[in-house]
């Protein structure tokens, strides 16, 4: 999981933006709560946080987040169908092993799925690569070999897993340097949002 | 160890407690005396009774920063401090309670009640029966936690308290705290849940059951009216606390705790203690039987066994928690096999139903059931970042 604490991050407004005044909201690798902090103060929204690593159990705890420490690996089996107006993945699913099952339980669990994730690709990202090294950025800080990041995509194979498994996308908004784009996603886009349903 | 070297270490030990800025320091127990007839779900009715209680720290002004720790299977009202003619009997969650201490008593006024049927000076098997003029012994009714919940709401309107701030227990404790919820939803802002379940498994009705057994037919129980007869059915209640124990330990624990060292160095052959695990067992045992009363501790297994708050909504404890309206801490430990982290899921998953607002940590800790009473930097954290937040609610 990308470190996510403390600050406010480009992709939180845009998530706010798609999610509904007074929401049941799901946030799901919450680190330490901020971002559900910012769309209850900011969207008025209800919801839990979850997250597998004490500390951050800890700080949402003083964040004044409900949060439920579980292992995402492990499904969302304490959440029943359609308990959530919005299911948030707020760039994890890069680093999960399951992606396809966390995908699918979003959708069990939450009437809409909301994931963000770095882009890869990302001209920097690509040239990064064409020079012959992993890319290392802002939205992406790890070396090869201590990143989480296991199951990197672009914005073009994103639309195309959803496609293959009749995923509709609601919403897509790219950003760079915080800003949404309108041209060329997939190569100027540093960070894309994704509102889908079932 | 000579007695004398052991009295001194005792009284350093109480002499560090007492000095120490995060102690409540001495504690005076109180008695709350009630007339009004308390109904019982056996059907049974309580006539008159009392509850011994403790309390620390000051009540605020509009009343609305009381805490209620319930205790579990053999504590009492003696949580926080120590005692003035009896330094070495320290309350037993004084590492929770206290100034600076997660539960913070320079923040909140903390009760610690000793329950109905209990044997710690609250109304129980001990007490005398006002029909009869003997002690009750075993014509004490059976009880459950909603019983006892009850009767500590009868104790919190005599203490002027008609909303808590919090109630809080670990095991049987938190099955109280738990009740409160759903019984008097209205009464309490927090419920704090450590290592609950929302019933007893097979498993832990089994060991009751032994831990029954045992007492039942010690030849002493005479029915339960052991007290007139002038005999304690001591063995029973000694075998009785050592299956209690072992199931309070994870089988790590036991292992590094004990592992297979020999209390003598060799084997003798013998049926004498060999094996430090026995010896430790047997320990716990003598020292439990000595100061325990046998039909409290046989009413106490069967207020666990009972607890089944989903049984009346056929089984479904999102039902049964649907009047839940306070904020709900549920805290469970890795190696709790008593009380496992997936009976403590099950109460999340009923509260997540209800939209509740649940927060659930899991102690990745090597103790066991046991380790709800011991010092963890982790849980105790915890704890204590929950209560910054009941106290900034009760604050504003």
């Amino acid at each position: 999981m990308i470190a996510r604490n403390g600050t406010q991050r480009p992709d939180y407004a845009a998530i706010a933006q798609s999610v509904q005044r007074g929401a049941h909201v799901l946030d799901l690798g919450c680190g330490d709560g901020t971002l559900l902090k910012y769309l209850q103060q900011s969207r008025g929204v209800t919801g839990y946080g979850v997250d597998i690593d004490d500390g951050n159990v800890l700080a949402c705890v003083k964040n004044g987040v409900n949060v439920i420490q579980s292992d995402l690996e492990r499904g969302l089996s304490e959440f029943e169908d359609n308990s959530f107006d919005f299911v948030v993945l707020s760039q994890t699913l890069q680093a999960m092993r399951n992606t396809e099952r966390i995908m699918r339980e979003m959708l069990r669990v939450g009437r809409a799925g909301i994931v963000t994730f770095p882009n890869f690709g990302y001209w920097k990202n690509r040239l990064q690569v064409l020079r012959g090294r992993m890319p290392i950025s802002e939205n992406l800080p790890f070396e090869w070999f201590n990143t989480p990041n296991i199951h990197l995509c672009t914005v073009t194979d994103f639309e195309r897993f959803c496609a293959e498994r009749g995923i509709r996308i609601v919403a897509r908004t790219v950003l760079t340097g915080g800003r949404p784009l309108t041209s060329l996603p997939n190569l100027l886009g540093e960070l894309a949002v994704y509102h889908f349903a079932g | 160890m000579t007695p004398e070297r052991r009295l001194r270490g005792f009284f350093m030990a109480a002499s560090k407690i007492l000095d120490s800025p995060t102690s409540v320091g001495t504690v005076v127990p109180q008695t709350a005396r009630f007339t009004e007839p308390l109904p019982l779900r056996s059907g049974a009715v309580l006539r008159d009774y009392e509850l011994v209680y403790e309390t620390y720290g000051e009540l605020n002004a509009d009343h609305s920063n009381a805490v209620l720790v319930c205790h579990a299977l053999n504590a009492s009202h003696h949580v926080a401090g120590v005692y003035a003619d009896d330094p070495g009997n320290v309350g037993w969650w004084d590492n929770m309670i206290g100034p600076g201490k997660p539960l913070d008593t320079s923040r909140f006024f903390v009760i610690g009640v000793n329950n109905l049927g209990g044997c710690h000076g609250s109304t129980g098997p001990l007490s005398i029966n006002p029909d009869t003029g003997s002690p009750w012994g075993g014509d004490f009714p059976v009880i459950t936690v909603e019983d006892w919940v009850d009767a500590q709401a009868r104790l919190a309107d005599q203490l002027g308290i008609n909303r808590f701030a919090a109630v809080m227990g670990g095991s049987l404790g938190a099955m109280q705290a738990l009740a409160w919820s759903i019984r008097y939803p209205k009464r309490l802002q927090h419920s704090i849940v450590i290592a609950c379940a929302p019933n007893l498994s097979a498993q832990n009705i089994a060991f009751n059951e032994v831990a029954r057994q045992a007492i039942i037919t010690d030849p002493d129980f005479n029915d339960g009216h052991y007290q007139v007869k002038g005999a304690t059915p001591k063995r029973g209640l000694r075998v009785a606390r050592m299956v209690g124990h072992i199931t309070y330990l994870s089988d790590d624990e036991m292992a590094n705790k004990f592992g297979r060292q020999l209390k003598h160095g060799k084997l003798n052959y013998t049926f004498e203690t060999e094996f430090e695990i026995e010896s430790y067992l047997r320990h716990q045992g003598n020292k439990f039987a000595d100061h325990f009363d046998a039909n409290t501790y046989l009413r106490i297994t069967k207020v666990l066994d009972y607890f089944d708050p989903a049984l009346e909504h056929g089984g479904d404890l999102t039902q049964a928690l649907h009047n839940v309206t306070a904020g709900v801490l549920v805290v469970s430990f890795t190696t709790d096999w008593r009380f496992s982290p997936e009976r403590s899921r099950e109460i999340v998953h009923a509260l997540l139903d209800n939209r509740v607002r649940v927060t659930y940590a899991e102690i990745d800790a090597p103790h066991g059931h046991d380790a709800f009473l011991l010092d963890d930097p982790r849980y105790h954290r915890l704890v204590a970042a929950y209560f910054e937040r009941v106290h900034r609610e009760i604050a504003s």
